[in-house]
């Protein structure tokens, strides 16, 4: 089977006033329905440029584009404006990080589905309405029809994640690009969103394209695991085989700063030290390297992303050391991976 | 909605109340403010003045006369001490010219605000939006009196376009009505449209990088609506605002300059023309007239931010 979304060497880059800045630098990702894909990496690292940038919500006078995306065989890289339209919220839909702002104020959030319905279907005004109360009694919003005439503020930060999703998944859309979907929630509203989502590849079959930077959500729900930095992606593979295999120390050292329960807490939390380099000016070879305890000569070559695990051909990442090498440095501690600050193995 | 209209009325009362004290006792202690000796001629003799203070009730308390005076406001019996004319009748004899000046002017500088504003934010950066910026800031410079005297000299008096000044009621021909208030209105909006238009111009370049936004474009809607039922909604919340209260103002007789400029005998007019005779009681009446439109608008954009912005409450 064709793949829903075909991402394929990616290059985003914005002109500014210090330069062109490479966003997204060589970005490679296909969905497949029912599938949950997770993109990680801190902030700054192109994961959302990435998922804006198949909405077509990156196109403006200032950024320049190479590659291609496409969506079931058609291009939307070079779609015009009116056909990605078209796309945007039908086809591929997106909830966005912060429900609080993400919602027009002063919208019923009843019109706010129904302006979507109406802008892809030709369906008369009160079916769309009838709609909006349909998709937020199935998000799990009770009381739905007399909610729909409420405003964003008459909710909490939960329900409106909850009205979010319901308007992505108003039109049926065959892709749903999640941009940390619950960073800006708490923890038990979380598990309520991460379940919505969860049942939506299920009923509808949809493809997830999970933008995130909480490695706990993803150990929760994703099928495969793209890790990004700097622009570009530095390991890739099943979601096993990046949480158990993890190659980059990029990855170790993500994984190092998750604080985990089942051990005793190390007196203070890991961090990876530095900070990512500029995308207007990035160091030569592996960008990671500035930051990387275990920079060696070869560092300064450019590390292209390829199966170098050996334990499968979907597994790929972008570090020139062995595998065993690897396998040896990933532990800061028995059981615990992780990545000792630079200068501290040296 | 009851005990909101309840508490505005009240608030009225107290700011018309506190104005008009106000009023009174700045006309009682600013020198020269004595009217018995203005209404006695040039080289009064004393005992003209003790009859006309007598006669007139000069010589009781101050709060005495607040309390006559006030009296007369209520009973339309107010007389004006220099022209002897019935104050409450010619106010209301000039009130429709200024309501007609106001209303004008705040339909014909909203719209112009708007538009300019919008272009300008859309056009943002750009030489048109750099030189339309240029001119809202000359607009915004301008004085009434000077902008307004040009146009009385080269369009009134000159090139013969327009009447230069003056004021045809619109019953008696309403084409001639709208000559002599064409130059009056423009006058006074270009100020106005000046600094509407620049507020609006980045009510609404905010707004464009809001979040909201950003939902509504992944939505799929067309960009004319994202525009104007996400973008410019926002954005014009806060010129609803303050167009009220600017409107309230001049309504209320607060476009002085322009009234008198163009000769319009309105109540703005009237303000300044008994300012000069230190004469208390238009003065006086004006004021309370001005407050309680002041007022009024404010509580008219109360009742309209309320409607335009649900998450404020009346209450």
């Amino acid at each position: 089977m064709a793949p829903l979304l075909k991402v394929d060497d990616l290059h985003v880059s914005f002109a500014t006033d210090d330069g062109l800045v490479r966003a997204v630098d060589g970005m490679t990702l296909s969905l497949e329905p029912g599938e949950i894909v997770a993109v990680v990496g801190e902030s700054g690292s192109g994961k959302s440029v990435t998922a804006l940038t198949v909405m077509g919500l990156t196109r403006g006078p200032n950024v320049s584009f190479g590659g291609s995306i496409e969506y079931k065989d058609e291009d939307l890289l070079n779609a015009p404006d009116e056909r990605l339209r078209r796309v945007r919220g039908a086809e591929i839909a997106m909830i966005f990080q912060d429900p609080m702002t993400s919602l027009n104020p002063v919208m019923r959030v009843g019109d706010q589905i129904a302006e979507q319905v109406l802008a892809h279907e030709d369906v008369p005004k009160d079916e769309a309405t009838e709609r909006a109360v349909q998709m937020l009694d199935r998000v799990g919003i009770p009381r739905a029809r007399d909610r729909a005439s409420n405003y964003p503020h008459e909710f909490s930060g939960g329900m409106r994640q909850r009205v979010m999703i319901a308007m992505a998944l108003s039109c049926d859309p065959s892709i749903l690009i999640a941009d940390e979907p619950s960073t800006a929630l708490d923890v038990t509203i979380q598990a309520q969103i991460l379940e919505r989502l969860r049942e939506l590849r299920h009923t509808a079959n949809a493809g997830i394209i999970l933008v995130t930077h909480d490695l706990g959500v993803v150990a929760d729900i994703a099928d495969r695991v793209l890790v990004m930095y700097a622009g570009r992606i530095v390991e890739q593979g099943t979601l096993d085989e990046v949480f158990y295999n993890p190659q980059h120390p990029y990855t170790w050292g993500l994984l190092g700063s998750i604080t985990r329960l089942d051990i005793p807490p190390p007196p203070r939390l890991p961090s990876i030290s530095g900070a990512p380099p500029s995308l207007a000016a990035r160091p030569e070879g592996c960008h990671f390297r500035p930051r990387c305890p275990h920079e060696f000569d070869k560092c300064t070559e450019d590390p292209p992303l390829e199966p170098r695990a050996g334990d499968s051909r979907t597994h790929c990442d972008r570090c020139w050391l062995s595998p065993e090498d690897k396998q040896a440095r990933r532990y800061v501690s028995e059981d615990q991976i992780g990545l000792e600050a630079k200068g501290a193995i040296a | 909605m009851a005990r909101f209209a309840v508490r505005r009325i009240g608030q009225m009362l107290v700011v018309m109340f506190a104005v008009s004290v106000l009023t009174f006792l700045i006309f009682n202690v600013i020198p020269g403010g004595d009217p018995a000796l203005r209404m006695a001629g040039k080289q009064p003799d004393p005992g003209q003045l003790k009859i006309i203070r007598e006669e007139w009730g000069f010589d009781e308390p101050v709060y005495v006369q607040y309390e006559e005076t006030m009296k007369k406001v209520f009973t339309a019996d107010l007389v004006s001490y220099s022209t002897q004319q019935d104050v409450i009748q010619e106010i209301w004899r000039r009130a429709p010219r200024t309501f007609a000046l106001a209303l004008g002017a705040a339909i014909l500088w909203m719209v112009f605000s708007i538009a300019l504003g919008v272009f300008t934010a859309i056009r943002a950066g750009q030489f048109s939006d750099r030189f339309l910026t240029v001119l809202a800031l000359i607009g915004i410079s301008m004085p009434v009196f000077w902008i307004g005297a040009l146009m009385n000299y080269y369009i009134g008096f000159k090139w013969g376009i327009l009447p230069n000044g003056g004021y045809v009621p619109i019953t008696e021909d309403p084409w001639e009505w709208f000559k002599h208030l064409l130059m009056p209105w423009a006058a006074l909006s270009i100020l106005f449209i000046g600094v509407y238009s620049r507020i609006l111009r980045s009510n609404v370049l905010d707004t464009m990088n809001d979040d909201f936004v950003r939902t509504a474009r992944a939505k799929g809607l067309p960009e004319r609506q994202v525009f104007l039922k996400h973008v410019l909604r926002n954005s014009l919340i806060p010129i609803v605002t303050l167009w009220g209260l600017d409107f309230g103002a001049v309504l209320g007789g607060g476009a002085i300059l322009t009234e008198t400029v163009f000769d319009l005998q309105g109540v703005g007019q009237y303000a300044a023309e008994s300012v000069d005779q230190l004469d208390v009681p238009p003065v006086l009446a004006i004021t309370m007239f001005g407050a309680f439109f002041i007022v009024l608008l404010n509580t008219v954009v109360d009742i309209l931010y309320a409607a335009l912005d649900p998450r404020i409450r009346l209450n």
